[in-house]
């Protein structure tokens, strides 16, 4: 056994100390904003997922390891909720994602078909990326569109029912930039953010905290006597 | 024709094209509701809704009033909306996240005052990058008016809004499943009993979920009262309500229209309305409310839109969305695409669910590319049964959520309904729609 200096099993690492610092100091101000509005602070992990995405285009490894930091978690816990979502993307993807929508309604309007032709035009099968590095190319479910079908997204925003025609137009327009105006880069709230903190009044809030962990503690207390009770008449054997 | 002179209740700026704006909203007598509820007090607000008998919009149809009565015994702690909204072919919260954020808004700020709750999360979908943006300006905009905030309105009563982004996952609309990614965690659904929100819910709080639509119908309710919704519709189901009709009609889009008046038949083929099915073709079958619904064929199309009576008829209005499919439609491909959608949005926890849905997209594929057996019809039967035993409706539960016992349903319906189209597919080795 070499000695070396390995965190002792058993002790969860931490990462808050060491954390390289990867993110800009801007999305770090932004990130500690956005844990302020949530009485724990593990409830912003997706706000600041999508916050990594803005600044990196996707989630890398270092921004997982920061926004554990943040949050007084392991970077395995940011992977592990972070794999589970569609938008949160732990590989590269391309400056566009191009999402084609094939569920149901999407499909009786002729949506595998432009899936087909789009993967054909870009030369990519969906869930790849062009060599140029510009579109991604996803194969999605519904997304709530179903009356402009086949429904298609770029950066999760609506560009209405398209045709083969109207698809290759539309891309030639993303790879020559024709399309900021109306199609930001990743993330969330890219465009528009919080202008207030919370206002409410923290007594109000606090008593309202102390009115809940009482509640809480009266159940406890009810379950406990409960089970105390059928203890005493021998119920389940122990 | 009937469809009915009921006054649109949530759709009623949508002609406006900047109905998300709050100089529009307070030009159309936006957050008079609220300024009326604050006058009031908490527990009349409450009777008001109650009185509306308002059936919840996200797809159980469980009354809004009874889930906020069940909360009075104990202190709420969080209301949370949920604008989650994944269901394949339900597009009305879409609607009304990025036409009317203020109405959702003014909407909420009067059901945490009814409940006396000081802090609100909206859960929005994540794809819905303009909602989010829409919602977000709102909630700005109402801050600088006073509407939200500390002392709203000069009333005393204080509440924070919160703006939260989903990530993509169908399985986050369920409500527990919800809360847990409000924790910031993997969307899992929690088991029922005991985490029914109502009891342990966000941070383990008392909290209560409530959908957008449910959300944005309680301004006009606070404003005409309780009776004048229940007014309109018939039995239990009061009101208006949206529906999203997409698939194979002429005109699809979102339609406000009053309960139980109005038949599927008028919403698919009303000039004003669906349009009609086109090329001239004729009905196959319509999905009523939702994929996890099950379909109804053309005999069934003169159903009104009402909840107990399609859940009579054997399905659900569930979300409110209405999928039409021609005669020209494969409808092995259609169940199977459905399929697929679960299989891919299974969260995993449970085996009924996970495998079931694997197994079923598999087999469902192998028949619609012609490589079926004939054997796979009773094989798909069975494994649907496993997952929600008896296949009878509403279905039996074998897992944590209902995502699982919604699965068969497209399967069941469609071997019912078109045996003989599988069977094509399997004896010509192939689908006869290509």
């Amino acid at each position: 056994m070499s000695g070396g200096s390995r965190t002792p099993v058993g002790v969860p690492r931490r990462s808050g100390v060491a954390a390289p610092r990867h993110l800009s100091a801007d999305t770090r101000a932004r990130a500690l904003e956005v844990i302020a509005l949530y009485p724990q602070p593990r409830s912003a992990m997706i706000p600041l997922c999508h916050l990594a995405q803005e600044e990196d285009g996707w989630l890398t490894p270092e921004a997982m390891a920061d926004i554990a930091g943040l949050l007084d978690v392991t970077p395995a816990e940011v992977l592990g909720t972070a794999s589970f979502y569609d938008m949160l993307h732990t590989e590269p993807v391309g400056t566009h994602v191009v999402s084609v929508c094939t569920n149901v309604a999407c499909l009786l309007n002729g949506a595998a078909e432009l899936l087909e032709h789009a993967e054909s035009s870009l030369g990519v099968n969906a869930g790849g990326t062009t060599a140029d590095g510009s579109i991604t190319l996803e194969e999605s479910e519904c997304l709530a569109d179903c009356d402009r079908a086949p429904c298609v997204q770029v950066n999760h925003r609506f560009v209405g029912a398209q045709t083969p025609v109207s698809f290759d137009r539309l891309v030639a327009d993303l790879r020559a930039g024709a399309r900021t105006q109306d199609i930001p880069g990743h993330g969330t709230l890219v465009r528009v953010r919080r202008t207030t903190g919370l206002q409410a009044d923290p007594v109000t809030v606090a008593g309202e905290r102390a009115a809940m962990a009482e509640a809480q503690a009266g159940r406890a207390a009810a379950a406990e006597a409960a089970k105390t009770a059928s203890d005493g008449v021998g119920g389940q054997p122990s | 024709m009937t469809v009915t002179d009921a006054p649109r209740i949530v759709t009623s700026r949508l002609g406006h094209t900047d109905s998300h704006t709050l100089e529009r909203y307070l030009a159309t007598g936006g957050y008079g509701g609220l300024r009326k509820a604050l006058a009031m007090t908490p527990e009349a607000v409450a009777h008001e809704v109650d009185t509306a008998s308002l059936l919840g919009r996200g797809g159980a149809g469980f009354p809004a009033g009874r889930k906020w009565a069940m909360l009075r015994k104990s202190p709420v702690t969080y209301l949370v909306i949920n604008g989650d909204e994944s269901e394949p072919a339900t597009f009305k919260d879409h609607l009304l996240l990025e036409r009317d954020p203020h109405q959702l808004l003014e909407g909420v700020l009067i059901a945490a005052y009814a409940l006396q709750v000081t802090q609100v999360f909206i859960y929005i979908r994540g794809e819905f990058a303009l909602g989010l943006e829409r919602v977000q300006a709102a909630l700005n905009d109402a801050y600088a008016a006073g509407a939200v905030g500390g002392d709203i309105f000069g009333s005393g009563f204080s509440v924070d809004v919160v703006v939260h982004p989903g990530a993509g996952a169908y399985i986050c609309g369920e409500e527990t499943a919800l809360l847990e990614s409000l924790e910031g965690k993997r969307g899992f659904p929690r088991i029922k009993p005991p985490f029914f929100p109502a009891a342990i819910g966000l941070y383990g709080a008392p909290t209560v979920v409530n959908n957008v639509e449910t959300m944005s119908n309680l301004p006009w309710i606070v404003v005409n009262g309780g009776a004048a919704f229940a007014a309109l519709g018939e039995g239990r189901s009061t009101g208006t309500r949206l529906f999203a009709l997409a698939g194979h009609v002429n005109n699809p889009g979102v339609f406000e229209l009053e309960m139980v008046k109005t038949t599927f038949a008028d919403l698919i083929h009303a000039p004003v309305l669906g349009g009609g099915i086109p090329h001239g073709r004729a009905l196959k079958a319509f999905i009523p409310g939702g994929v996890s619904a099950p379909w109804f064929g053309p005999d069934q199309i003169d159903l009104p839109l009402g909840q107990d009576e399609v859940a009579e008829a054997g399905s659900m209005l569930g979300s409110g969305s209405v999928v039409v499919m021609d005669d020209h439609t494969c409808v092995v491909r259609a169940s199977w695409r459905i399929t697929r959608f679960f299989a891919r949005e299974s969260c995993g926890q449970c085996t009924p669910c996970r495998e079931g849905s694997g197994w079923l997209e598999k087999i469902m594929r192998r028949i619609e590319s012609g490589h079926g057996r004939e054997a796979d019809l009773d094989l798909l039967l069975d494994a649907c049964d496993n997952i929600a035993p008896g296949l009878g409706w509403p279905p039996q539960q074998t897992t944590i959520c209902v995502l699982g016992p919604s699965i068969p349903s497209s399967i069941a319906s469609a071997i019912e309904m078109f045996r003989d189209e599988f069977l094509v597919h399997i004896k010509e080795g192939g689908c006869p729609y290509d």
